[in-house]
């Protein structure tokens, strides 16, 4: 699967971003651990944001 | 055709799946994130685009909740409504809806203050649950064993300021095997079901690691499950049952918006087709 690459803005380290991912997936640093939401996508022009941090009243 | 909206904050297997099926069964879809959309007292239905039916999918429960109020002003069939959402987010509610519709439910006790909570352990005795009233995940939920460690979790509650935390909410200890039950109900009908084998401690929730394996629908599961989608209104909804080894089954949860990604690796029906054939009939014709 064709992977688009960007850099984390905690530790600069590389994140894949897979060609199927959707905007609201969110994404991992494979290095510092930083979750980012992907927040807007058109083919290989990606924009990620910090994502939320877990809340107390997230589940099901 | 009709247009199915999936309302969601963070984007998960689930909601990929409820919406790739709804485009498989030849639908549009559309999929809005609730953190960006913005609703008024002066919004009509044709203002925004919520498709002809919502499956409200957030993952923090008072955003979802709001958000179901305002596409219910708009007159928008939402999955669920707002009334299930709000009975089915707080465990005590659900506790006293779930005795009063006379569905097997363990004995859980509250009370408004720690020193009162003291004095019921003393009475009630240990082994105990304490959960908080509001969460998931299994998050806060602690098996109370003896006096120490109970005073160091009610004094916790006494200095923390969330706005529930004076509420007690306190469970009995169910002797069962090592594993609960997650059942899925559409309509009135349970589709799946699985045990879920907890990891050597105590909680069994697969958010935690919990291992899925298929669990058989019995009648009696069938009935109570039923029962219980009745007692908090219906829809679409994660039905959390223990195997008492005196009573048989007994449901301690019913939760409004159900994670399946574990379930559907094992289940036999196509759960997001159920899903996406229930919100059709809730289409207004």
């Amino acid at each position: 699967m064709k992977k688009i690459i960007m850099n984390c803005s905690e530790c600069d380290a590389k994140i894949n971003i897979p060609d199927d991912a959707a905007v609201g997936e969110i994404v991992s640093c494979p290095e510092c651990g930083a979750d980012f939401e992907i927040a807007k996508k058109n083919g290989p022009n990606v924009e990620l944001k910090p994502a939320e941090s877990v809340g107390e009243d997230w589940g099901e | 055709m009709s247009k199915i909206c999936i309302v969601f904050d963070r984007l998960r297997l689930e909601e990929k799946m409820l919406e790739g099926q709804a485009s498989k069964m030849g639908h549009d879809t559309i999929v809005v994130d609730a953190k960006t959309s913005q609703i008024s007292t002066e919004s009509k239905k044709n203002d925004i685009d919520f498709g002809d039916v919502v499956l409200e999918r957030c993952v923090s429960y008072f955003r979802g909740l709001h958000f179901t109020a305002c596409l219910e002003f708009l007159d928008i069939p939402v999955i669920n409504r707002y009334d299930v959402a709000n009975k089915c987010g707080n465990k005590m509610v659900t506790s006293l809806l779930l005795k009063k519709h006379g569905v097997p439910t363990p004995k859980t006790y509250f009370t408004f203050s720690s020193e009162e909570a003291t004095n019921l352990i003393n009475k009630v005795g240990f082994p105990i649950v304490i959960k908080p009233i509001i969460g998931s995940w299994g998050r806060g939920i602690l098996p109370l064993r003896d006096k120490d460690a109970t005073e160091a979790i009610l004094e916790m509650r006494d200095i923390s300021d969330g706005s529930h935390d004076r509420i007690y909410y306190l469970q009995e200890m169910i002797n069962r095997p090592p594993r609960d039950i997650r059942a899925i109900t559409v309509g009135d009908q349970v589709i799946a079901a699985m045990y879920r084998k907890s990891q050597g401690d105590f909680k069994t929730n697969i958010a935690l690691g919990g291992d899925p394996e298929i669990c058989e629908i019995t009648k009696e599961m069938e009935d109570i499950c039923i029962k219980a989608s009745k007692a908090v209104g219906g829809g679409i909804l994660g039905i959390d049952l223990m195997e008492d080894e005196k009573r048989g089954l007994v449901i301690h949860e019913v939760n409004n918006t159900v994670e399946f990604k574990g379930l559907a690796r094992v289940a036999k029906k196509n759960i997001p087709q159920e899903m996406i054939n229930f919100a059709l009939n809730q289409v207004i014709k």
